[in-house]
């Protein structure tokens, strides 16, 4: 077992667990996108990330990823992580803004703009289903091409793979292949139609924890600097 | 060839060598490093041999092809030996001259010297040209001594003896050594060598399989010195590895090196071979019953390859992209195996460690940052090529004692280290002294080595574009900040060069990088803001012209800039005329003319054929 300190609160956890997993099984919340737990962890999304603290330095890892060790200091949702994962979500939201996961994404954290230009593209190259291709079905008929902001899934030489079953599992764990959301308008705007149906957790709070997941009493009141500042004399660490 | 099979029969074989060799002889030496080819010292190299065979003096003088000089402004380069003459841009048709006076007659041919430019003074020998005056070159001199396919030259100048005195150590003192020295990792990251050696040799493989690999992916736009190394003295870099592999316990290896440079690949792959006839690469080298093979894993030139876990991945058949590296690849590297992966300047330091000792290498430099460090130094200076200074240097000396300033009596204005992902150092920070903390302090770092001089022709937002375009280009794609910031972020910049920049684009830009750069995956995620971020931080008022006066004040941004026609400067010769390719320009013949603004497309050949600087840009 491995002893470590999770948003405040001293926890002991089984050792070749990762911070993720950890604080699932803690019953913290941390968006994912491109993290199954029947497929390998990939570290793509970013939108794990947490901070942690080691020898005094602190950092933004991958919490799907990293492994938990001894005297870890893990912090989910410090200003620092919620600003970044803030900014994961606009820039995604930028590339793919008719994707409801990711509008919902954005409305539970309270992300009300895009600055950036707003373009037509469905996939968040997750690699879900390249992973769930290979690794669950074992055909591996697909995979990414070409770099950087021109990387796709597609079939080697974009014809119909010889190992394709049609068996669909790369669809059904697509995490936007689903109705689309329509309540776009124009650049820059964001439908944030159900932020009131999600409400914004506190914007962010260093080392204690709620563990309701957006229950909503905290919500957007809060944001106001007053607020905050009354809030970090009442909060004290366990 | 005859196996060598110990260190006495290596230490016999290189008295037989010297023996033959008389020091007193002449030998004339040619650059063959890639700069020179350019220049053609291929077909120089051919004619001086053509010339000694024609004139009958095959035994009376030694034609020596060398790897990179590394002042490769002045290539193709020839240095007559023993003196040490230094004959600069040399051309076939000084060859018989270079022949008949320098060697036969031992006159000096002054054309051909290099002339000091701030003193005219004329430089007859290779050491005191300020250029190499002012180095310490330790690990690069070498370079123009030997012939990289001739394992004779190598050995000749103690070659593998650092290997026989690590034969004689146990693993833990070698590694002891390394880390006494002080020597980190020259690939950009700075991580103490001895320490990951410590790690690797320390971490359980479940088949005891061990490996070794060289990265000489080196793919930072203007760097060449890995290159230069490999191509130069591939002997060094094998036998690094060899000592490194025997302290590790390693008897596997790769060496990554990328396909664009065939010059290194087919070095190395003579080195290799020749290394292997002479039984330093196989089994039981040097009867120590250590076994290691060196194999070559060419790389497809991309620029993220350099990363170590994408080198890997890209030996082992994958798509080279890299993974989180939580679980360091000294754990898990190459095949999940144990791997110890060091740059080619790494590997060639070592030798010298061991042949020295810990303490002569960690004299040199300063507290946290020893030995030398080999630099790639080209834009606008005088002196483009490579240098290897002891580090602690300041950038000044570099920039001005060195490299010999800026060219054309121009302005500098600011020195990009670190590659496409360091940063610009303003002239305020001239009088820096590099080492490896106090570049990133600046916001900039080591960086494998490459420096790239800008003067005040220069437009910083152009620089940012243009470095935040090559490595939108060269990102893998995996993790979505890389992939996707760095595409909004030379939208930004790009939009603010062409005079569409708002209020609010600078700040966005901050906040945007410092996400990027903590949350990427990989090195090059967590750097690529650098060049913009220091941009920022040093030439804000440049970001600020463009955006609130529409402005371009190094005149380099084609949408914020116009050319126009002084009046008075102008005589009506008519050339810009005759040379524009708009027909933008107008204008009797003696009188003054005048470019059609809404005709022009920016070119700038009318600002460079004009005699009277009558056109202006601003």
């Amino acid at each position: 077992m491995v002893n470590l300190t999770i948003n405040g609160m001293r926890v002991q956890i089984e050792e070749g667990t990762t911070i993720l997993e950890a604080c699932r099984w803690l019953g913290i919340n941390i968006p994912t996108l491109c993290y199954h737990e029947g497929l390998s962890p990939y570290g793509a999304c970013r939108l794990c990330s947490v901070e942690i603290t080691k020898g005094g330095r602190s950092r933004l890892v991958a919490s799907c990823l990293y492994p938990v060790e001894e005297g870890l200091i893990v912090r989910t949702h410090s200003q620092k992580v919620v600003k970044a994962r803030k900014m994961i979500v606009e820039l995604l939201l930028s590339s793919c803004p008719n994707s409801k996961k990711l509008q919902d994404l954005a409305s539970q954290m309270g992300v009300e703009k895009v600055r950036f230009k707003m373009e037509e593209s469905d996939c968040i190259l997750c690699g879900l289903c390249v992973r769930m291709c290979e690794e669950q079905m074992m055909a591996g008929a697909i995979g990414f091409i070409n770099r950087g902001y021109n990387r796709k899934v597609a079939t080697a030489f974009n014809v119909k793979s010889e190992v394709c079953r049609n068996c669909g599992a790369c669809m059904y764990i697509c995490p936007v292949v689903e109705v689309q959301c329509r309540g776009v308008k124009s650049p820059g705007e964001l439908c944030n139609a159900c932020l009131n149906f999600s409400p914004t957790c506190l914007e962010s709070y260093p080392d204690v924890m709620c563990f309701m997941d957006s229950c909503g009493s905290c919500v957007r009141s809060q944001k106001t600097e007053e607020h905050k500042s009354t809030k970090k004399s009442t909060v004290h660490s366990p | 060839m005859k196996k060598i099979k110990s260190p006495d029969d290596l230490a016999k074989l290189r008295k037989r060598i010297l023996d033959k060799r008389d020091p007193d002889k002449p030998c004339i030496t040619i650059c063959y490093g890639t700069g020179c080819h350019a220049y053609g010292c291929e077909e120089v190299g051919s004619k001086f041999k053509d010339e000694v065979k024609k004139k009958n003096l095959g035994d009376k003088v030694d034609i020596r092809t060398t790897g990179c000089h590394g002042f490769c402004e002045r290539g193709p380069i020839v240095v007559v030996h023993p003196e040490g003459i230094f004959y600069q841009r040399v051309k076939l048709e000084d060859i018989e001259e270079i022949i008949s006076e320098t060697i036969i007659k031992k006159n000096i041919i002054d054309r051909l010297l290099y002339v000091e430019p701030n003193t005219d003074k004329k430089i007859v020998k290779e050491k005191d040209v300020p250029f190499y005056k002012l180095q310490q070159r330790i690990i690069f001199g070498n370079n123009g001594l030997i012939d990289p396919t001739s394992i004779d030259d190598y050995i000749a100048l103690d070659g593998y003896s650092a290997l026989c005195k690590a034969f004689i150590m146990k693993p833990k003192e070698i590694i002891e050594e390394v880390k006494k020295s002080g020597l980190r990792g020259r690939g950009g990251g700075g991580f103490p060598t001895g320490r990951k050696w410590e790690s690797c040799r320390n971490a359980k493989s479940r088949d005891g399989v061990k490996y070794v690999i060289c990265n000489a992916d080196e793919g930072d736009p203007g760097a060449y010195m890995d290159r230069s190394l490999l191509e130069g003295n591939p002997h060094s870099v094998i036998e690094g590895m060899l000592i490194g592999a025997y302290a590790i316990g390693s008897n596997d290896s790769y060496v990554y090196v990328r396909n664009e440079y065939p010059l290194a690949v087919k070095n190395l792959e003579i080195a290799i071979r020749q290394a292997e006839e002479y039984g330093l690469l196989g089994e039981n080298i040097l009867g120590s019953k250590f076994n290691f093979r060196i194999k070559i894993s060419r790389g497809g030139g991309a620029f993220v390859c350099g990363e170590s876990t994408a080198l890997i991945a890209s030996i082992e058949g994958k798509r080279g992209e890299p993974r989180a590296k939580y679980i360091h690849t000294v754990e898990k590297g190459l095949w999940n195996r144990p791997t110890n992966l060091n740059n080619v300047e790494t590997w060639a330091n070592i030798p010298l460690i061991i042949n020295k000792g810990a303490k002569w290498y960690s004299s040199i430099g300063t507290e946290k940052s020893k030995g030398t460090k080999i630099f790639s130094l080209v834009g606008k200076i005088n002196n483009t090529g490579l240098v290897e200074v002891p580090m602690g240097i300041s950038l000044r000396e570099i920039i001005y004692d060195i490299g010999g300033g800026i060219p054309k009596g121009r302005k500098f204005k600011a020195v990009q280290t670190g590659g496409p992902s360091g940063g610009c150092i303003p002239e305020e920070l001239l009088d820096l002294t590099i080492d490896y903390e106090k570049l990133t302090e600046a916001g900039s770092m080591m960086g494998s080595g490459g420096m790239i001089v800008m003067d005040e022709d220069t437009c910083m937002v152009d620089v940012a574009k243009y470095f935040l375009k090559f490595l939108e280009g060269e990102s893998c794609g995996k993790c979505e900040p890389c992939r996707l910031g760095i595409h909004r972020m030379l939208e930004i910049v790009d939009g603010i060069s062409k005079g569409e920049g708002k209020d609010g684009d600078i700040e966005l830009l901050q906040e945007l990088g410092e996400i990027v750069k903590e949350t990427s995956l990989c090195g090059l995620g967590q750097t690529a803001p650098n060049p913009v971020l220091s941009t920022i931080r040093y030439f804000k008022d440049e970001y600020e012209a463009h955006i609130q006066d529409k402005r371009c004040p190094a005149g380099v941004c084609r949408e914020l800039i116009r050319y126009s026609i002084i009046e008075e400067k102008c005589n009506g010769c008519g050339r810009c005329a005759k040379e524009c390719p708009q027909e933008a320009i107008s204008g009797e013949k003696k009188k003054v003319h005048k470019i059609e603004q809404d005709k022009c497309i920016k070119c700038g050949i009318c600002f460079e054929v004009c005699k009277f600087e009558a056109v202006v840009v601003r």
